[in-house]
């Protein structure tokens, strides 16, 4: 055994743990759950993983309006979530950027959202949009803006909105920190040039400092992408996908079919779905991060 | 108004509008948290009063009593969550750091064929959402038998967490120059003796960060957890603050109390390494 190990090139006999641990328990799961996906295999009844029933799953999962619905939904709500981290991110970092004391406190505020479990989010986020006891109706009645409780998350799209805000909350500093840490980053000497040469701060904004962070973003952008599947905790805690599906996510309705339902082979077959959308944003946003790399000089 | 003064004015607006944006923006991301702080010291008659009590008239430990003593609603086992966690979080970190060691330094300091077809292959096993992880090890779990044990948690979070340890501590043995362990090499050191002492301990403070960065996702990870432990000898804090939700209605003083406890170890951790966090992040992936 030990020999067997001496003989390997050194980089595999380094790599071989984390290799060995990945196949174990990511990559064989994943294959038993390809296989399932073609059984109608259901938790309550074991022998049923033993019949094969061909793409039957998939072909019902592709007719599923509900799920569908699902698939638009995390999509609608990724790109406004990442958009808009994205904008506000840059926009707090500039804000910070341009301080001058006090600044390592409000970094180390700045990142107070990134230490809360999504979980905790989800909860947190209930209680302040309770129609009830909640924060925000509080407020809102209180100042007198309205006389009855708005039922933020009973409706389908303030749960939404709810949702995407609990979202941005958590998930903008993540943005912020990279971006500030970009702006550290950018060389003085062709800002001062441009300056010089009469150029707007927008037009130097624009022109020599966003091209410097596009990395940073793009490295943002890939973290979360990483995982983006930390929004099922909140939705499963806000709303748990109602009212009426209203708020339905694909990771939602995985859970429900996997686990409520006990239906493991259409659930899986979902699964692979949303795995594929998960490595797409991935792929998608490493390799425009290597582009913009790219495009700055670093060799990729 | 002669056109020195409109400078200043609009000099001093600036400063204003600065001032202001930075102050909501603040706020915004201060409020929520310090909201749930609050009301876990105020008695629940105080949370559920209509009007709403906007200044607290008196402050009680009450819900802290209550969930250390285990008694009132429920009776949530607060301490039992807790140690699991801690024994859960620690291991599977330790465990994660040590693969992810070998890993990035293989990484860092070995040329070999497929190095980014590796390295991509690890970081899409990072992408798999955890609810559709879960599913088949769930399957999995059952039939080896270890759903609800410390161990198949353990199992669970150093795979979710070796892929992005490795891209952190790839980015930080990146920064150790390579002439350095070459030197030690050529006075004698064996490459292991290289590592061991020249390049490790200029690492120390990235990997140290890695390692809190390892263990905040594994003490705050709910879907994985929620579908493998069933019983109060594996639940951990994200699953146990399931237990003040009833039927219909939710113990929300009870619930601050336990997510002021999850915070204060997270809080403590984030601010030891924020410096390098950053650096390694954005090191590792802009030369990477």
């Amino acid at each position: 055994m030990t020999r067997l190990f001496r003989r390997l090139p050194p980089w595999l006999a380094l790599l071989l743990p984390a290799i060995v641990i990945l196949l174990v328990v990511v990559l064989v799961p994943l294959l038993l759950s390809l296989y399932s996906s073609f059984t109608p295999y259901r938790l309550t009844r074991p022998e049923t993983l033993y019949k094969w029933i061909g793409e039957y799953n998939y072909v019902k999962v592709a007719t599923d309006a509900n799920f569908w619905w699902a698939f638009g939904r995390t999509v609608f709500l990724l790109t406004v979530a990442l958009n808009l981290e994205m904008l506000l991110g840059l926009g707090l970092a500039l804000l910070v950027n341009k301080v001058t004391w006090g600044q390592r406190g409000l970094r180390t505020i700045m990142m107070f959202p990134m230490m809360f479990s999504p979980i905790l989010v989800g909860f947190q986020f209930k209680f302040i949009f309770n129609d009830n006891v909640g924060l925000v109706n509080n407020a809102l009645q209180s100042l007198g803006i309205t006389d009855q409780a708005i039922a933020w998350l009973v409706d389908g799209k303030l749960a939404m909105f709810a949702i995407i805000f609990a979202e941005v909350w958590m998930s903008t500093s993540v943005f912020a920190i990279l971006i500030l840490a970009g702006l550290f980053a950018i060389p003085r000497d062709p800002l001062e040039a441009a300056k010089v040469d009469g150029c707007t701060p927008w037009q130097s904004f624009r022109h020599i400092s966003l091209p410097f962070l596009m990395p940073f973003i793009y490295i943002a952008m890939a973290i979360r992408s990483l995982d983006v599947a930390r929004a099922y905790d909140i939705v499963q805690i806000m709303t748990n996908g109602g009212p009426a599906r209203r708020t339905e996510l694909l990771w939602t309705l995985i859970g429900r079919t996997g686990y409520v339902d006990a239906k493991m082979g259409l659930a899986n077959a979902m699964g692979y779905i949303s795995i594929f959308l998960a490595i797409f944003f991935t792929v998608y946003f490493f390799r425009k991060l290597n582009a913009s790399r790219a495009a700055l000089g670093y060799n990729a | 108004m002669d056109i020195n003064q409109q400078h200043r004015f609009r000099k001093y607006g600036l400063k204003l509008a600065h001032f202001l944006a930075l102050f909501i923006a603040m706020s915004i991301i201060c409020l929520p948290g310090l909201w749930v702080v609050l009301n876990s010291f105020r008695p629940t008659v105080e949370i559920m009063a209509k009007p709403p009590v906007w200044i607290p008239e008196k402050l009680s430990l009450d819900h802290y009593r209550a969930m250390f003593g285990a008694v009132g609603e429920g009776g949530v086992p607060v301490v039992r969550y807790f140690m699991n966690s801690l024994v859960i979080s620690i291991t599977s970190t330790v465990i994660a750091i040590l693969i992810g060691i070998a890993g990035g330094y293989a990484f860092a300091r070995y040329r070999f064929r497929g190095k980014s077809a590796i390295f991509v292959g690890f970081m899409v096993t990072r992408a798999v959402p955890g609810v559709a992880l879960s599913l088949p090890l769930f399957i999995v779990f059952a039939k080896v038998g270890i759903i609800d044990t410390h161990f198949g948690l353990i199992l669970a979070y150093v795979a979710m967490n070796v892929p992005f340890s490795i891209w952190l501590i790839d980015g930080f043995f990146r920064q150790v120059p390579r002439e350095l362990a070459e030197a030690a090499e050529i006075d004698g050191c064996t490459r292991w003796q290289a590592f061991w002492k020249v390049e490790f301990p200029v690492a120390k403070a990235g990997i140290a960060s890695a390692a809190i960065f390892a263990f905040l996702t594994s003490w705050n990870e709910y879907a994985l957890a929620s579908q493998l432990t069933r019983s109060v000898f594996s639940k951990t804090m994200p699953v146990g603050l399931l237990d003040f939700t009833s039927e219909f209605t939710i113990n929300w003083g009870g619930m601050c109390a336990l997510a002021v406890l999850m915070i204060i170890p997270a809080l403590i951790l984030t601010f030891i390494v924020q410096k390098h966090l950053i650096s390694g992040l954005t090191f590792g992936g802009i030369k990477g």
